[in-house]
């Protein structure tokens, strides 16, 4: 192995800083005659559509046409598993859900033909609020259990229970790339797509589907995308079915590409939940009993959310044992936007709960967070509620120990106290959290790649996979994967775009297992080419074949080498096939729905974070200090892409746990919806000092390089800011118990701290702590 | 050589990338520079919000600085394209165009600064600008690319990268900053129904304003900008103050400084050396490096949103307005300036000249904002107080003022009152609050509640007491 474990820049990284990386949107230029696509939006969240007139619009100078459910020729609907996401609806179920698209020869004309579109509307009464749908009983599934020993008997027989609920806030994805597809018809009857998607072969089933035809005469490619984080794995669909729609219709091509403001208000998001629970624990702390009720907001439809909500079920244990638990899940209907994949995939929902619940018992018992922590981990031999072992679970107090030390913990919590007593109107607050992350696709049959390696005669080498690129670095690792699969230099491995034509059937990039899946998959491919080139290389070396080695662009044997381009051409000219199909399957895991049991992950990838943060009593601001990161990854295969995953999780939990805040006013209606009202994290978030280290002799056995996954577990890392916020409030009073829901926003922050300080009666916040809550 | 003159409002050119570009009428006035970038292939420069929070549409223009020139980072979809007539800019296309990566370019590939690489052109021209910031010393400041947002990094690479860099070579980039940056100058670009102007008198401005009611002014375009990606307006009628001297002034005597209302926020910043740490704080926090590159002190104030941070700090300092009309200049205190709602004394024939703050500056200034994000977000409740006392702690003056609290930026006289001739201590302070409390009546939206927003003024306050409290002692 050459070039795995060899922190290499992105594969693109010369592209990206040049301005040379093409997305999707870049494209426009190259098609002549492009229209371009801008949706009517409805103005309800709920309402029944009793006209719509779009003659105004059609005569509007430079509008091409106008697209609705009569120009559908297959089945007007892009709903993934329940087909419930009509595309032309009759009755509205969101704020600005599109009802009709207009195109035209530039996008003013379109847009000026949307504003000609004359529809008449009966508003209907609209479920906006979790709490709404739960008394209304709307829900779009649920419940799903899953569950272990008696809960309730457990907390009815603890010497301590408490109980409470948290709300939880969603997530915008905020890719920097909004949602964007090209259509037009190719030269061979076909329809080819550009679409900035994580899962082309959906693309192409969703458009084959709406327009009526074959899957085969549907090609979707998908270049590079800006950022996706789970928001292009299913919502890219519906864009990409309008632009192929519109080819369709108007044999030209079609361009949909939603600007900020469209894609906020169009796109689903990460789901806001709302938590109930009761626990019993006794005076040590040790959890007993857990009984939690999750309820997730599904908006208008299913789309991802029951997965979603299953890997919230499956990971209220975080890295803790629960003995006996109760968790119960519903999805709730309500008239906003469809809440779908977002990095984490219910699990940071799910892991905030448990997480929340043991700051509750510690501040109950007045132990420290991080004892009461430790002392309910999963030591090895345990099983998870859903009967699976904790692979590796002892590296969860490895890693905890570990980075005590390295964090300076004990040391610094005594600095912050001693800090604290010093300054009323400023706190300290510093926590530690784990993440345990189960890897694999909870549906199972996902958990397939196929990959195509195609060797040309002067020995370079094209490499086609079924994953998609989206800046995590997955074109990176497979290039890295293939050069040394094949003994080549890196630069004689050129990653093909993501095409359906190269690669069928394949999964979605996602939940982290891009990698493993992909990178298998290609791995695979590479041994049979090195398979059928061994026999010749050793003919031309003159030694045994399995004497045959291949790296570094050359193939060696008794003490001679060959270039690997000469051995190829050789290969070539005796009629060996250079082209090769790998495949891989993951191995071992199984699940069954009905009982809620089984292996449902192939491993568990493990981490833990230190963080300190400082708040301003006056306001409730706050700054992160120091974020310390230890992240088991395996043996890193690409230690700079896995350190940019960690950091970037981290600070994007960050946001969607601090700053990050989706509001939706009773009628439904986004308040948040763009870049000036929706605040990401920015440079004044970054720790001033910000420690990031990878487990060492963490090999995975079983998986490619020996790697694990990196994408998503770190976001949940950032559950340590949450609880040092927490921690810095109730060092404004008397260290008790703080009610803080999610996003702990300046103004959440600052009425906590009232009702902190309120509980202490602390004479001198009294005297200038003017606020009353 | 400029091809544009008044003679030929058909067209105008400017530099791209070294080369000279004409644009003609088949570009409308409204016309983004990043829209027009885009379509002549140069995709490099992105849309990522359209209204210049993420920073994806980074291009550089070369601006005057002293004697020499400097590269500007702007956010290219704020600028319409006549605002760059006779200017010279460069996209990231250029930075390594002989095909070697200019260094800014390298340290980002080495240090792991791009993951999905749609920001990537943005952070690139905001670094390559600080990078070869003349007069720079030690490594490049990672803040200067705080107008930039990335979603994949966490920055921590990006600011690795910039630590990194040390001075700028001795390049074709640099040596170009060592001649003058292009003047601007007057055009006339347009027809009948969409037209810009950018007179370079005072007097055509004022001519212009009053025969065309359509007519609406611009400088830097940063709220424009926004109304017109953003909402769909319109502007009839475009009229530039970039080119007018009169509104580009600086003066410190010993009674007052006064500031050219067409001065950008950056440009105030590097002018106002002796200004007291709260300006310094004051501009740290407003917008982002990319929008004070642009942004105007006059245009913050004219535009008369309540939660503009202009107004407060200079409400603090006893502020006015010059005002230029046809019959002359007239001078209003800033706490006369507001009327209502986006409603000030500018009538729609004036245009703001100057602002103008008293000499001595308060013995204690500071400004506050509370925002959900410290760096590049509007207020929820932002404040700006001063204070002079004498000898015994007496309060001789004092200034209260907010923005975010009322329909307009205010004063809060009532606590003014409450705390003058009083000893400056707790309980003061706890009656100026509750003045505060009786009198303030703000509104709550997403930025935050009603509650939180009265809170805020008076908490603030109790910060502004301690803060002086520590630095006396």
């Amino acid at each position: 192995m050459n070039y795995a474990a060899k922190p290499l820049p992105h594969e693109s990284a010369r592209g990206h800083v040049t301005g040379a990386a093409l997305y999707t949107g870049d494209l426009a230029s190259r098609f002549p005659h492009l229209l371009h696509a801008v949706p009517v939006l409805a103005p309800h969240a709920h309402a029944k559509v009793i006209a719509l007139d779009i003659a105004a619009a059609l005569a509007e100078p430079g509008v091409a046409t106008v697209l609705t459910a009569s120009d559908v020729p297959g089945e007007g609907d892009t709903g993934v598993n329940r087909h419930d996401e009509i595309l032309f609806p009759d009755t509205v179920l969101f704020h600005r859900q599109p009802i009709a698209w207009v195109l035209g020869e530039t996008l003013e004309s379109a847009r000026a033909g949307a504003a000609k579109v004359n529809a008449q509307y009966l508003p209907l009464k609209a479920i906006v609020h979790i709490e709404d749908a739960i008394a209304a009983k709307s829900f779009l599934c649920g419940p799903l259990t899953l569950q272990r020993g008696d809960a309730r008997n457990a907390i009815a027989g603890s010497p301590h229970r408490l109980q409470g609920e948290v709300s939880i806030g969603g997530q915008e994805h905020f890719y920097l790339e909004t949602q964007s597809a090209i259509a037009w018809l190719d030269e061979s009857d076909g329809i080819a797509l550009h679409s900035s998607t994580q899962h082309p072969s959906e693309t192409q089933d969703i458009v084959a589907r709406v327009l009526g035809v074959p899957k085969h005469r549907v090609t979707v490619e998908c270049l590079r995308m800006g950022g996706a984080f789970g928001g292009k794995e299913v919502q890219s669909n519906t864009f990409a079915a309008i632009a192929a729609l519109g080819a369709w219709k108007t044999r030209r091509p079609v361009l949909v590409s939603l600007p900020r403001a469209l894609d906020m208000v169009l796109t689903g998001k990460r789901h806001p939940f709302l938590a109930r629970f009761e626990a019993g624990f006794d005076k040590t702390g040790h959890l007993f009993g857990l009984d939690v009720t999750l309820f997730g907001d599904g908006g208008w439809s299913l789309d991802l959310s029951e997965p979603i909500l299953g890997r919230a079920l499956f990971h209220v244990d975080n890295a803790y044992l629960l003995p006996a638990v109760t968790a119960t899940g519903y999805i709730c209907r309500t008239h906003k936007t469809s809440q779908t994949a977002f990095r984490g995939f219910g699990g940071p929902q799910g892991m905030l709960v448990i997480e929340e619940v043991l700051d509750r018992i510690a501040r109950t018992l007045s132990l420290p967070p991080e004892v009461v922590r430790q002392r309910n981990f999963y030591r090895e031999g345990d099983t998870t509620h859903y009967g699976m072992t904790v692979k590796d679970a002892g590296r969860i107090e490895r890693i905890w120990n570990e980075l005590h030390a390295t964090s300076h913990f004990a040391a610094r919590r005594a600095q912050i106290d001693a800090y604290n007593a010093a300054h009323p109107h400023r706190k300290r607050g510093l926590a530690i959290t784990p993440v345990k992350f189960g890897v694999s696709f909870t549906a199972t049959w996902y958990n397939q790649a196929g990959a195509l390696v195609l060797i040309y005669r002067d020995g370079s080498v094209q490499v086609n996979h079924g994953g998609t690129e989206m800046g995590q670095g997955l074109h990176t690792k497979i290039r890295q994967i293939a050069a040394d699969g094949l003994g080549v230099e890196l630069e004689s491995v050129r990653i093909m775009p993501t095409r359906t034509d190269k690669v069928p059937n394949t999964s979605a990039t996602a939940a982290s297992a891009g990698t493993d899946l992909n990178g298998a998959a290609v791995l695979d491919a590479c041994r049979q080419l090195k398979a059928s080139l061994a026999p010749i290389a050793a003919e031309m070396l003159g030694c045994a074949v399995d004497a045959v080695a291949f790296a570094g662009g050359l193939i060696s044997g008794a003490g001679n080498a060959l270039p690997f381009a000469k051995v190829v051409e050789a290969a070539y000219r005796k009629r060996t096939p250079l082209f090769a199909q790998g495949y891989y399957r993951t191995p071992e895991i199984f699940w069954d729905a009905a009982t809620g049991r089984g292996t449902p992950f192939y491993y568990f990838a493990y981490g833990a974070a230190v963080t300190e943060v400082a708040i301003d009593g006056f306001t409730g601001q706050y700054s992160i200090l120091r974020a310390d990161i230890l992240q088991d990854v395996g043996d890193s295969s690409s230690p700079l892409i896995d350190r940019g995953q960690v950091e970037g999780g981290f600070i994007q939990g960050l946001g969607w746990l601090t700053l990050e805040e989706l509001i939706w006013n009773d009628d439904g209606r986004l308040m948040t919806a763009g870049a000036s009202t929706y605040k990401l994290p920015s440079w004044s978030e970054v720790p001033e000092i910000f420690n990031v280290a990878f487990l060492t002799r963490a090999a995975q056995p079983g998986v490619v390089c020996g790697s694990k996954a990196v994408g998503e577990p770190p976001l949940m890392l950032a559950l340590s800011a949450r609880e040092a916020i927490r921690d810095a409030i109730a060092a404004f009073g008397n260290g008790g118990l703080v009610l803080l829901d999610s996003p702990a926003t300046p103004e959440r922050v600052f009425w906590a701290i009232q009702r902190a300080r309120a509980a202490a009666s602390d004479p001198v916040s009294s005297t200038v702590g003017a606020a009353q809550s | 050589m400029p091809i544009t003159s008044l003679a030929n409002p058909a067209a105008f050119a400017f530099q791209l990338n070294g080369e000279s570009v004409c644009v003609d009428q088949a570009n409308a006035p409204q016309t983004t520079l990043l829209d027009f970038l885009r379509a002549r292939g140069l995709t490099g420069a992105k849309e990522g919000c359209a209204e210049g929070e993420c920073g994806a549409c980074t291009v550089v223009m070369v601006k005057p600085k002293d004697a020499r020139a400097i590269y500007l980072p702007v956010n290219s979809c704020l600028i319409f394209l006549p605002m760059v007539a006779n200017q010279e800019i460069y996209t990231v296309e250029a930075l390594a165009a002989s095909g070697e990566l200019n260094p800014v370019q390298q340290s980002m590939v080495e240090f792991g600064g791009s993951q999905c690489g749609y920001c990537t052109p943005g952070f690139v021209m905001s670094l390559f600008a600080e990078h070869y910031r003349p007069n720079r010393e030690g490594a490049c400041n990672p803040h200067a690319m705080a107008g930039n947002l990335c979603r994949c990094t966490g920055y921590r690479p990006i600011r690795d990268a910039a630590l990194s860099l040390g001075a700028a070579p001795d390049d074709a980039f640099n040596r170009r900053l060592a001649t003058p940056a292009p003047p601007v100058t007057e055009i006339f670009f347009g027809d009948a129904k969409k037209r810009f102007s950018r007179p370079a008198t005072l007097h055509a401005c004022l001519s212009i304003l009053a025969s065309d009611p359509a007519a609406r002014l611009i400088s830097g375009g940063t709220d424009l900008g926004v109304e017109s990606n953003l909402l769909g307006r319109s502007f009839p009628h475009l009229v530039s103050l970039e080119a007018v001297d009169e509104l580009r002034v600086f003066h410190q005597t010993p009674d007052q400084i006064e500031i050219g209302a067409a001065l950008t926020l950056s440009e105030i910043g590097a002018a106002w050396h002796t200004a007291p740490p709260a300006f310094a704080e004051w501009l740290d926090l407003f917008a982002s490096p990319l929008i004070r590159n642009r942004a105007t002190l006059g245009g913050n104030l004219a535009t008369a949103s309540p939660i503009g941070d202009a107004a407060p700090l200079l409400l603090a300092l006893d502020a006015a307005v010059r005002i230029a009309g046809r019959s002359g200049t007239r001078i209003v205190r800033l706490d006369e300036f507001y009327f209502d709602y986006r409603k000030t004394a500018l009538a729609p024939t004036e245009i703001l000249l100057s602002v103008i703050v008293p000499k001595p500056l308060p013995a204690e200034v500071r400004f506050y904002k509370a925002a959900k994000r410290r760096f590049d977000d509007i207020s929820t409740v932002a404040a700006g107080f001063s204070l002079t006392r004498d000898a015994t702690s007496r309060v001789l003056t004092a200034r209260l003022a907010f923005g975010g609290v009322a329909a307009v930026p205010t004063r809060c006289t009532e606590a003014e009152a409450a705390i003058v001739g009083r000893i400056w201590n707790l309980r003061a302070v706890a009656d100026a609050q509750a003045a505060i409390a009786a009198t303030l009546r703000p509104i709550g939206d997403h930025r935050g509640s009603a509650e939180y927003r009265l809170a805020l003024a008076q908490s603030l306050f109790a910060k502004f007491y301690f803060e002086c409290r520590q630095v006396a002692a």
